[in-house]
């Protein structure tokens, strides 16, 4: 497996912000690659910059070996997370138009089939809902038959339902040998679909690996959650890690048992309680203090 | 290239059309100026108008009792071609040089003109020194045939401009420009799509209108319609590359409007859209010089109303093809693809 795309300290800085400071990490050919943090982390001008949508203030892009030029251009495949198509124009004329503007051509039926676009072909591209405008810009993103692709944001403001289908779609294209790079504030989607994650935070990665090996290493725990409103006394009484985020308690602990008999003392009934595994958004919360939502 | 040339230009004609408000305005704003204008300025005029072959001012009145002639308007004329010309247009009555010998020039098909030639007999006396009589022919050039070109030219520059300006500016604020700048597509090929997909637009709509008053105000066109379609498809380009150029790196829909109004307005009114700028001072006349629809509507003008030829149009035609290589280069160099 080479090296698809790295990145080596990219910097970006306006006059009054640094938005990316010193990033560098590599991304493996074939494997998702999930760029994770808060609302202005830095995750999109890093993504940007690596599109080569916004130049670096300091810093090199390089892909498969070489300075990304026009070779990157005519592979990578992009969905950004705010793009306006033209008004007038259909689902079927959008993605001709932008194959048009490839050498490298995706056979453009088999798009449609991954894309599940084929009812949509003859709508005008403003009568698209929130999930069909998603599949239509990562088809558009598909149809140089990328090596590398961005998905950038690719879920916000998607319903439940319809970024799970997403998902599904960001693994076909993945089992298909395309490198992705994806950036997210959703935790889930991360752990679901990205072999290796870098978290930013303030323009700067704070962490880098799998998100299994990352939770292994900082977890030997589990978590038990119980809404706050269900206890009635101290929890002082309890010796282990203690948190409250709306509304919920959540205890990090190795001995469940001892914490629920500690509980039992404090609450009439425990049948709001859930013990679950620690995931990425316990880490961020742990490495930075605060939310990723926040 | 071409490939992704023609793909951006598709697409964008196909918004257009579809876009049928747009459409429709296109078509109604010229038509809907000219039939009002034919209807306002249909009748003849009822005053009459004397050129007086002069270096400088008009002569004193006391020179010649005809110079006191009511219900005329008497101007300067510098140049007797010049002169000669309005005669044979019908916008001058009557052309008088009270030198040596004292002569007049008069259109014998002008109605005007045969009575201001017999106010100017009827001021001769006995002992005054007879004039010289020189007829020129020619028809008369209707107000709605001058203007025509003027307003076939303010349409396309409205088209142009705006047009090609609002949309790159729409185009950028709303991402679709970072989303081409994403692809192998380079800005120049981007602009030459723009310019190519509005200047096609622009010749169809400029020619229906142009058709259409023609069929029904039998506009006078005496030069070659090739030549005519040569100078409004190069003014065109022209334009649209002016539209391009202020819509480079604009991010903001209310100032682009401010800046293409600035661009737009004084042409409109400088460029001799809806009055001849001959009167005009030479300050101003160099002023609008400055601007492409003056030499578009002097070469269409001079084309349909003198039967001009291509090589004596040159001199406009080259003016805005260097005005166009001007607006199109600045405009890819500064060509911005998204808001910073």
């Amino acid at each position: 497996m080479q090296i698809a795309l790295e990145a080596r300290n990219l910097v970006k800085q306006y006059p009054e912000v640094r938005a990316v400071d010193d990033v560098s990490f590599s991304v493996m050919e074939g494997t998702c690659f999930g760029l994770l943090g808060p609302n202005g982390a830095g995750k999109t001008t890093t993504v940007e910059m690596l599109e080569g949508v916004t130049p670096t203030s300091s810093g090199e892009i390089w892909y498969y070996g070489a300075p990304a030029g026009s070779r990157f251009r005519e592979e990578a495949g992009i969905q950004f997370q705010h793009t306006a198509l033209q008004d007038y124009i259909t689902v079927k004329e959008s993605l001709e138009m932008f194959r048009s503007l490839y050498d490298r051509k995706a056979n453009l039926d088999e798009i449609i089939e991954t894309c599940s676009l084929g009812e949509l072909l003859e709508r005008d591209n403003r009568k698209l809902s929130g999930g069909q405008r998603q599949r239509l810009l990562l088809a558009i993103a598909l149809v140089n038959q990328p090596r590398l692709i961005f998905l950038d944001e690719p879920t916000t403001g998607l319903d439940p339902q319809a970024r799970r289908n997403f998902w599904d779609l960001v693994k076909s294209i993945r089992a298909a040998g395309t490198t992705v790079i994806l950036t997210t504030h959703y935790m889930e989607e991360a752990e679901i679909l990205c072999d290796d994650i870098a978290i930013m935070e303030s323009g700067k990665i704070i962490i880098q690996g799998s998100p299994g090996d990352l939770l292994q290493q900082h977890y030997k725990n589990v978590i038990i959650e119980i809404p706050i409103g269900e206890i009635s006394g101290s929890l002082a009484s309890i010796p282990h890690k203690v948190l409250e985020t709306e509304g919920i308690i959540e205890i990090e602990t190795n001995d469940v048992s001892e914490i629920l008999r500690e509980l039992a003392k404090l609450t009439s009934g425990l049948n709001q309680l859930k013990i679950r595994q620690p995931n990425l958004e316990d880490l961020f919360l742990d490495l930075t203090g605060h939310s990723l939502r926040a | 290239m071409w490939k992704r040339i023609f793909a951006v230009f598709r697409a964008r004609n196909l918004e257009f059309v579809r876009d049928r408000g747009s459409m429709a305005w296109n078509i109604i704003l010229p038509v809907t100026l000219m039939l009002g204008l034919s209807f306002a300025f249909g009748n003849d005029r009822t005053q009459f108008t004397v050129g007086v072959l002069s270096a400088d001012d008009l002569p004193e009145v006391a020179n010649h009792p005809f110079l006191d002639t009511r219900y005329v308007e008497f101007v300067p004329i510098k140049d007797q071609q010049e002169g000669e010309r309005k005669i044979s247009r019908h916008q001058l009555d009557l052309l008088i040089d009270f030198g040596s010998p004292q002569r007049y020039w008069v259109n014998p098909e002008s109605p005007s003109g045969y009575f201001v030639e017999i106010a100017l007999l009827k001021t001769e006396t006995e002992n005054s020194t007879p004039f010289q009589k020189s007829p020129i022919g020619g028809d008369a050039v209707r107000y709605v045939d001058w203007v025509l070109p003027g307003i076939l030219g303010m349409n396309m520059m409205f088209s142009s401009i705006f047009g090609v300006g609002y949309v790159v500016v729409r185009y950028r604020k709303n991402g679709f420009l970072k989303r081409l700048r994403a692809t192998p597509l380079r800005a120049i090929e981007f602009v030459v799509a723009q310019v190519a997909s509005r200047l096609m637009l622009i010749m169809v709509f400029t020619s229906f209108v142009f058709l259409g008053t023609q069929y029904f105000l039998d506009i006078r066109v005496d030069g070659s319609y090739l030549t005519l379609l040569v100078i409004l498809s190069v003014g065109a380009v022209t334009l649209v590359s002016l539209g391009l150029l202020v819509a480079a790196r604009v991010t903001s829909e209310e100032l682009a409007g401010g800046l293409l109004n600035m661009v737009t307005w004084p042409m409109m009114m400088l460029s001799g859209v809806w009055f001849s700028l001959e009167s005009a001072g030479e300050w101003v006349q160099k002023f609008a010089s400055l601007f492409p629809l003056t030499h578009i509507l002097d070469a269409a003008r001079a084309v349909m109303l003198d039967g001009a030829s291509l090589i004596d149009i040159a001199p406009q035609l080259l003016t805005l093809l260097l005005m166009s290589a001007f607006f199109l280069t600045l405009g890819a160099i500064t060509f911005r693809w998204h808001p910073r």
